[in-house]
């Protein structure tokens, strides 16, 4: 991700020097500039709830740790309730038995939420090709960034927390995508249509 | 035979009708189903084999039926210690599974056998007398055993449900005092659970009056997986066993093949491997005391920790690109030479180490909170012995077994160390074995590499290694035994083996059975932790809940190596 795009801001896709502009004049409507204030602040203090099960959890404690300090992002504070959190890092192999554990947190978290994926066998299974390891959490859950590696390395760590991050300034996340969310959203407008009546 | 001690003497004419044999410094059992519990109590009162170290189920079907002991498909096979001794024994006992056998339960002379029995039921469907049929590590939906011969390796088994917090109603309690009780789970996603492990506890109050455990949420398949990889494709998985310190299991698991081949690998392996496995007990034990801290509340010592660990991780690195999950053995030696400058590193973070531990001695070791907080949960050594406690919970219980000592392998017998000793088996004792462990490791490492043998890092013999390229190259041998290796891989001969070493939690030993081709036919892993675990329901109860999440951390149980 090249640091010019990031700078653009999300309000409209504007050049540089126009952005420079916006910097000093903020011309924008109230309701946009709320949801860009929003965005900025979520995706500098995400609070992870780390699913770790296996090995990649040691990793992510480095991650978290002295020298790689995950604080530098905005991404330090680690919660363990699901109520809590809105980033959620699979670190670690899935196995069937742990899948519905897996799924019932996901669903405890408050919208909006992301996922990590952190690691091989979270991703995919990874090389446990085996009766009991679940080939990849995306079969239960909507993921929004895998991070390859078998742990993957604390930078390549940082990386795709700063993917989410860019994710969360441009508003996707795969929560929303998710026949979940489309569910929620019609029974919700399902539910208002009945109070209306 | 030749070498055999009296005592296998008086073993041999004992059960010479039970078919005795002795081989890879292992004697040999075999008997049936209705004389084991005779031999078993014949082997712990008269020969003192004290401690049982495993039991496992292995399949036949793969084998051919003229090899099958009594024309049975099943074998119910028990590793028994003999820690004053130090002579292992196994019983292997043929099981007719299809024809409704059932072999009567070792829970009586060992309470340790309680797991072990339900794995073998989990995995073979072997029945045990007076168990109740539970699974243990896999989910409870799952339809039939996983490691049966004719069970397919990638034939997964969703769960629908996690199972429900339930305990039967306890018949020594009155109404009232039921009325008071309160049912509580933790886990599996719990902070303290460290990832992996489930608690359901009936509470009163604070305090914990019976619990349940509920492991087997990181089970990976090691073993099955074993089954369909080659000898040396192994070596990644066992590095994901215990991932705190996988050099020692790499280490091993390629001990135990190398044994099996009669394999002598060069001095320079020996010293290298000697190193990694010290240095890997020194960060897993910085793992065990830092997460135990913040389990009480402790959080800067788990920093100081992490810290030193990282140094170590840019040693890891340096050698072999990885940091965590390494791979660094090979069978027949090390995977690669050292880097230029690789000693003086070592030598360096084995200096700031040794700092690092005084400050987390500085900080812990005289802290009222964190004493009186780990003063609990205490086990005596008898008792650690009968749950098959091996490892730093042994040791703290007054238990002075250390396997590098009783059976030193590589150059562990001409490096001087000593193995520190408990005395109460509480949290504490195992936090000071631990601390003293590492200054100890340290000590052994400043030692290997200040004598630092020369020449090869690999063994030279065909059978194991790849020739040097220039042989290849040249001339048509080693090209064809560079073919063949690649082809068809390490082949060791058919035979069986239990090899043990002393790694950061405990005695962990590989049972390996080959029949001859590129994969092993049946792999057991012994896991410390496993057998250290079972024992938490009992040691914990009418303690309170903070005093079992302290114990937790203290036993050090790594869901790798515990579920496999």
């Amino acid at each position: 991700m090249s640091t010019n795009k990031r700078l653009v801001s999300p309000i409209a896709n504007k050049s540089e020097e126009e952005f420079a502009l916006d910097r000093l004049v903020i011309t924008t409507k109230a309701d946009s500039f709320l949801e860009w204030a929003k965005r900025w602040g979520q995706s500098n203090s995400l609070w992870p709830f780390p699913f770790g099960t296996a090995c990649c959890a040691i990793e992510y404690m480095a991650v978290v740790g002295p020298k790689y300090d995950a604080s530098r992002f905005g991404a330090e504070v680690v919660r363990f309730s699901p109520r809590q959190s809105d980033l959620m890092i699979v670190a670690g192999t899935i196995s069937e038995k742990q899948a519905p554990v897996l799924k019932r947190i996901y669903d405890q978290m408050a919208d909006p939420k992301w996922v990590v994926a952190m690691g091989a066998c979270a991703s995919s299974g990874g090389f446990y090709r085996a009766y009991h390891v679940v080939q990849g959490i995306s079969r239960d859950i909507p993921v929004d960034v895998y991070i390859p590696g078998c742990p993957p390395t604390p930078e390549a760590v940082l990386q795709g927390i700063m993917q989410i991050q860019d994710r969360i300034k441009n508003g996707v996340s795969a929560y929303n995508d998710s026949t979940a969310a489309i569910e929620a959203k019609k029974e919700k407008a399902a539910q208002l249509a009945t109070t209306e009546n | 035979m030749q070498e055999l001690s009296q005592f296998g003497k008086d073993l041999e004419s004992n059960f010479a009708k039970n078919s005795y044999s002795y081989k890879f410094e292992n004697h040999v059992i075999f008997t049936d189903t209705k004389e084991l519990l005779t031999v078993m109590a014949k082997l712990k009162d008269e020969f003192g084999f004290n401690m049982l170290l495993d039991v496992c189920g292995v399949d036949n079907l793969k084998r051919p039926a003229s090899e099958w002991t009594h024309g049975k498909r099943f074998e119910s096979v028990y590793h028994l210690l003999n820690m004053e001794k130090n002579e292992r024994i196994r019983v292997r006992v043929p099981v007719d599974v299809e024809g409704g056998e059932i072999v009567p339960s070792v829970m009586s002379f060992w309470r340790g056998a309680d797991w072990f029995e339900r794995e073998a039921w989990d995995m073979f469907g072997i029945s045990y007398l007076g168990r109740k049929k539970e699974r243990l590590l896999t989910h409870h939906e799952f339809v039939g055993h996983a490691l049966r011969k004719d069970y397919r390796s990638d034939h997964n088994q969703p769960l629908s449900e996690s199972i429900e917090i339930n305990f039967d109603a306890d018949p020594s309690i009155t109404p009232e005092q039921a009325a008071l009780r309160e049912w509580i789970n933790i886990g599996p996603s719990h902070p303290a659970t460290h990832g992996t492990l489930r608690i359901m506890a009936e509470i009163e109050g604070e305090v914990i009056k019976r619990s349940k455990l509920e492991i087997g949420y990181l089970h990976r398949c090691f073993e099955k997986m074993c089954e369909t990889h080659l000898y040396n494709q192994v070596i990644p998985y066992t590095d994901r066993l215990n991932y705190c310190s996988s050099p020692m299991n790499n280490i091993g698991w390629c001990k135990a093949i190398e044994d099996m081949m009669g394999i002598e690998i060069p001095d320079r392996a020996k010293a290298l491997r000697m190193v990694l496995a010290e240095i890997s007990r020194v960060i897993d034990h910085l793992v065990c005391i830092g997460a135990g801290a913040v389990d009480l509340g402790a959080l800067t010592s788990f920093w100081f920790c992490f810290e030193l660990r990282e140094r170590v991780y840019e040693l890891f690195e340096k050698l072999c690109g990885a940091r965590l999950t390494v791979s660094l053995t090979r069978v027949g030696g090390m995977a690669q030479e050292l880097p230029v400058g690789w000693v003086t590193d070592c030598l360096e973070v084995v200096k700031h180490i040794e700092k690092g531990v005084a400050e987390v001695d500085r900080l812990l070791t005289k802290n009222k909170i964190y004493v009186d907080r780990t003063r609990v949960c205490p086990i005596s050594a008898s008792q650690a012995i009968e749950w098959g406690y091996t490892g730093p919970c042994l040791r703290a219980a007054g238990v002075n077994y250390d396997i590098r000592k009783a059976n030193p392998y590589y150059f562990y017998k001409d490096v001087e160390f000593e193995v520190p000793v408990g005395q109460n088996g509480d949290n504490y004792d195992r936090y000071l074995v631990r601390m003293e462990e590492m200054r100890q490791s340290l000590r052994i490492i400043n030692q290997v590499l200040g004598n630092l043998p020369s020449g090869p890092y690999q063994s030279l013999d065909k059978r194991v290694c790849i020739p040097p390229k220039k042989e290849v190259y040249t001339n048509i041998e080693g090209l064809m035994n560079h073919f063949m290796l690649i082809m068809k891989g390490v082949r060791p001969p058919v035979g069986e083996i239990y090899s043990a070493t002393e790694a950061a939690n405990g005695e962990l030993g590989f049972y390996v059975i080959s029949d001859g081709g590129p994969n092993p036919y049946r792999v057991k892993v012994r896991p410390p932790c496993f057998a250290i675990y079972q024992s938490f329901s009992e040691v914990v109860q009418n303690h309170m809940i903070s005093d079992a999440i302290a114990e937790l951390g203290a036993m050090n149980i790594i869901a790798g190596e515990l579920d496999r």
